[in-house]
C-alpha cells in the first residue's frame, strides 16, 4: 500500500540546514526500514506553469492551479502495511521538516 | 412459534449478536461496508423466515451463517472487477463460527476502528452506533438532530475513507494503546449521554439499549486495561448514573431532578459496583482524570440515602479540581448547581450568568438559571429562562418537567 506524504508549507523559506539535516535522518529511516519509494522538495509555487489541452490546442498559464497561502512544497510516497504505520511515519516526517503534513492513500 | 415471539426474538438477536455478526463479517472480508450491509441483510431475512420457519436454535450462529452467504453473493455479483484477495477469502467463507472468548476480541476491533482518529469525532461516534451498537441510520440521525441523508453519507465517506486509506482492523500495539483508548472512551461517554439524556419527539427519554451499550463496551475496555484509571472511572460513571435509570423519569414521563428522585429506586449491585471503582482509584493513589472525578461526584450523590445528606462541600471540592483539568462552561454550570446547595442560590446564579456567552443555545444553561431564578422567588425572569429552556431542550421528559415547572410557577 502506498501513500503520498504531502508536506505543506505557508512560509516562503526552504528548509533550514538544520531541517534538512533531520530529513536526512528521516530519509535514511525510511529506506532502511523498507518504507522509501521516492521523495522530492519542489521549488516554489511561482515556478508552476499550468497546461490544459482539452480544447483545440494546449493553453498555457503561468503560476499553480490554485493560488492560496499554503502549498505543497514537496512530498514522500511511502510503502506502509496500515494508515496507522504511515500515520506514526508522517508524524516523525512533520517533526523532522518542521512543517505540516497531509497523509493521502493512492487508489 | 407464533409471530410475536419471533419478533421478541429478532430484537433481541439484534441486541445481542448484530456487533459480532459486523465484526466476524468484517474481519472476514477486510470491508466495513460488505460487512454491514450483508448483516442487515440478514436480519431483514430473519424478520421475514423467522415467523413462519421458526426461531433457529442458535440465532447467532444463523444470522452469521446468513450474513456469510449475503456477503458472498455480493463479492460475487461485483466480482467481474477482478479482485483476487476478496476471492481467496471466499475460501475460508464456510469456517466455522468464532469460538465464544474470540467475539470480544472481534468487537473491540470493531470499537478501535470505528474510533479511529483519522475520523472526524462526530463521525466516529457515528460510525461506532452503526457498526458496533446496531442503531439503524434514522435512529442515529434523530439522536444528533441531522438529515438522514447526512448522517448516511457521513457514514458512506467514513467507510470509503477506512477502505481507501486502510485504517487497520485491530486493537492497537501496547505502546499506542493509552492514546487511542481515551478516544474511544469520549465516544462511548458520548453514546451513553445520547442514551440517558435521548434525543427527539419520538423517541423514549432513556434508550436502555444504548446506555447499555455503552457500559457493555466500556467493560470490553477495561477488560483489555484493567489499570487504567479513566477506563475505570467511566466505568464508575456509567454505572453509578445508570443505576438511578429507574428513578429519573416518573410515571406520568416527567424527568426526576436528583434531589427529587426515590432513592429506594436506584440499583443497589450497580452503586455497589459503582462505588467499588471508585475507592479501587482512589487506593491507586494516582491523580484522577476527569472520568474519575466525575464518578467520584457521582458517588458522593449516590451515597446519600437523603438528598439532605448530601456532602456539597465535597461535590464543590470535586468540582474545583475538575475545572482545573476541564475549565469547560459546561463543567462550570455544573459547579454553579452544587455552590446552590452550599452557598445559596444568589451565589450561584451570579456564577451561572457569566457563563451566558458561552452558554446561551443550550438548554440545561437556561434550566439551571430557571430554577435558580424559582428559588430566589424572582418569577417573571424564572419564567421566562424556562421558556428559552422548553425551547432548547430535546428530550422529550426533561420538556415536560420543564413545562410543569413553568405554570407551577405564581
Amino acid at each position: 500500500m502506498q501513500y503520498l506524504v504531502s508536506v505543506i508549507d505557508d512560509t516562503a523559506g526552504l528548509a533550514t540546514p538544520d531541517e534538512q539535516a533531520a530529513i536526512d535522518v528521516f530519509n535514511d529511516r525510511l529506506q532502511a526500514e523498507g518504507h522509501w519509494v521516492f521523495a522530492g522538495g519542489l521549488a516554489a509555487p511561482s515556478t508552476a506553469t499550468v497546461i490544459d489541452n482539452r480544447g483545440e490546442e494546449a493553453l498555457l498559464t503561468d503560476g499553480p492551479f490554485l493560488e492560496s497561502k499554503e502549498y505543497l512544497a514537496g512530498f514522500w510516497i511511502i510503502e506502509a502495511a496500515d494508515l496507522d504505520v504511515v500515520l506514526k511515519l508522517a508524524a516523525e516526517g512533520s517533526k523532522a521538516c518542521n512543517r505540516k503534513i497531509e497523509v493521502r492513500p493512492f487508489l | 412459534m407464533n409471530r410475536v415471539n419471533a419478533r421478541d426474538a429478532i430484537t433481541r438477536a439484534h441486541h445481542e449478536e448484530w456487533a459480532r455478526v459486523v465484526a466476524a463479517l468484517a474481519r472476514r472480508f477486510g470491508d466495513l461496508d460488505i460487512a454491514e450491509e450483508a448483516a442487515a441483510e440478514a436480519f431483514a431475512t430473519a424478520v421475514q423466515r423467522w415467523p413462519a420457519d421458526g426461531v433457529p436454535p442458535s440465532p447467532g450462529a444463523w444470522l452469521t451463517t446468513t450474513a456469510n452467504r449475503k456477503a458472498i453473493d455480493r463479492i460475487r455479483r461485483e466480482n467481474k472487477r477482478d479482485d483476487k484477495q476478496r476471492e481467496a477469502q471466499l475460501l475460508y467463507a464456510d469456517d466455522p463460527p468464532e469460538p465464544l472468548d474470540a467475539i470480544d476480541d472481534e468487537r473491540l476491533r470493531l470499537i478501535f476502528t470505528c474510533c479511529h482518529p483519522a475520523l472526524a469525532m462526530e463521525t466516529r461516534v457515528a460510525l461506532t452506533l452503526r457498526m458496533v451498537a446496531g442503531l439503524t441510520m434514522p435512529e442515529i440521525a434523530r439522536a444528533f438532530l441531522v438529515q438522514e441523508t447526512a448522517m448516511g453519507q457521513r457514514i458512506t465517506r467514513a467507510k470509503a475513507k477506512i477502505k481507501a486509506a486502510r485504517i487497520p482492523y485491530r486493537v492497537p500495539s501496547a505502546e499506542d494503546l493509552p492514546a487511542r483508548v481515551s478516544g474511544v472512551l469520549a465516544v462511548l461517554y458520548l453514546v451513553f449521554n445520547e442514551g440517558y439524556l435521548a434525543t427527539g419527539p419520538d423517541t423514549d427519554p432513556v434508550r436502555h439499549d444504548l446506555t447499555a451499550e455503552a457500559i457493555r463496551l466500556t467493560r470490553l475496555i477495561r477488560a483489555l486495561l484493567p489499570d487504567d484509571g479513566e477506563v475505570a472511572g467511566l466505568l464508575a460513571l456509567m454505572l453509578l448514573t445508570e443505576a438511578r435509570r429507574a428513578a429519573r423519569v416518573s410515571g406520568s414521563g416527567e424527568l426526576v431532578t436528583l434531589g427529587e428522585q426515590d432513592r429506594g429506586a436506584w440499583d443497589a449491585a450497580l452503586i455497589a459496583e459503582g462505588h467499588r471503582l471508585v475507592r479501587e482509584r482512589l487506593a491507586a493513589g494516582v491523580a484522577p482524570g476527569r472520568y474519575q472525578i466525575l464518578a467520584a461526584i457521582s458517588a458522593v450523590h449516590t451515597s446519600a440515602r437523603d438528598v439532605r445528606d448530601t456532602d456539597w462541600s465535597q461535590v464543590v471540592a470535586l468540582y474545583d479540581q475538575l475545572v482545573r483539568l476541564d475549565p469547560s462552561p459546561i463543567i462550570a454550570l455544573n459547579r454553579a448547581v452544587a455552590i446552590a446547595e452550599l452557598d445559596g442560590p444568589q451565589v450561584a446564579l451570579a456564577a451561572v450568568d457569566h457563563l451566558e456567552h458561552k452558554l446561551a443555545g443550550y438548554h440545561a444553561y437556561h434550566a439551571t438559571r430557571a430554577d435558580l431564578l424559582r428559588r430566589l422567588g424572582r418569577s417573571q425572569k424564572s419564567r421566562a429562562a424556562y421558556d428559552k429552556a422548553i425551547e432548547l431542550a430535546g428530550n422529550t421528559a426533561e420538556t415536560a418537567y420543564l413545562t410543569r415547572r413553568r405554570d407551577e410557577l405564581g
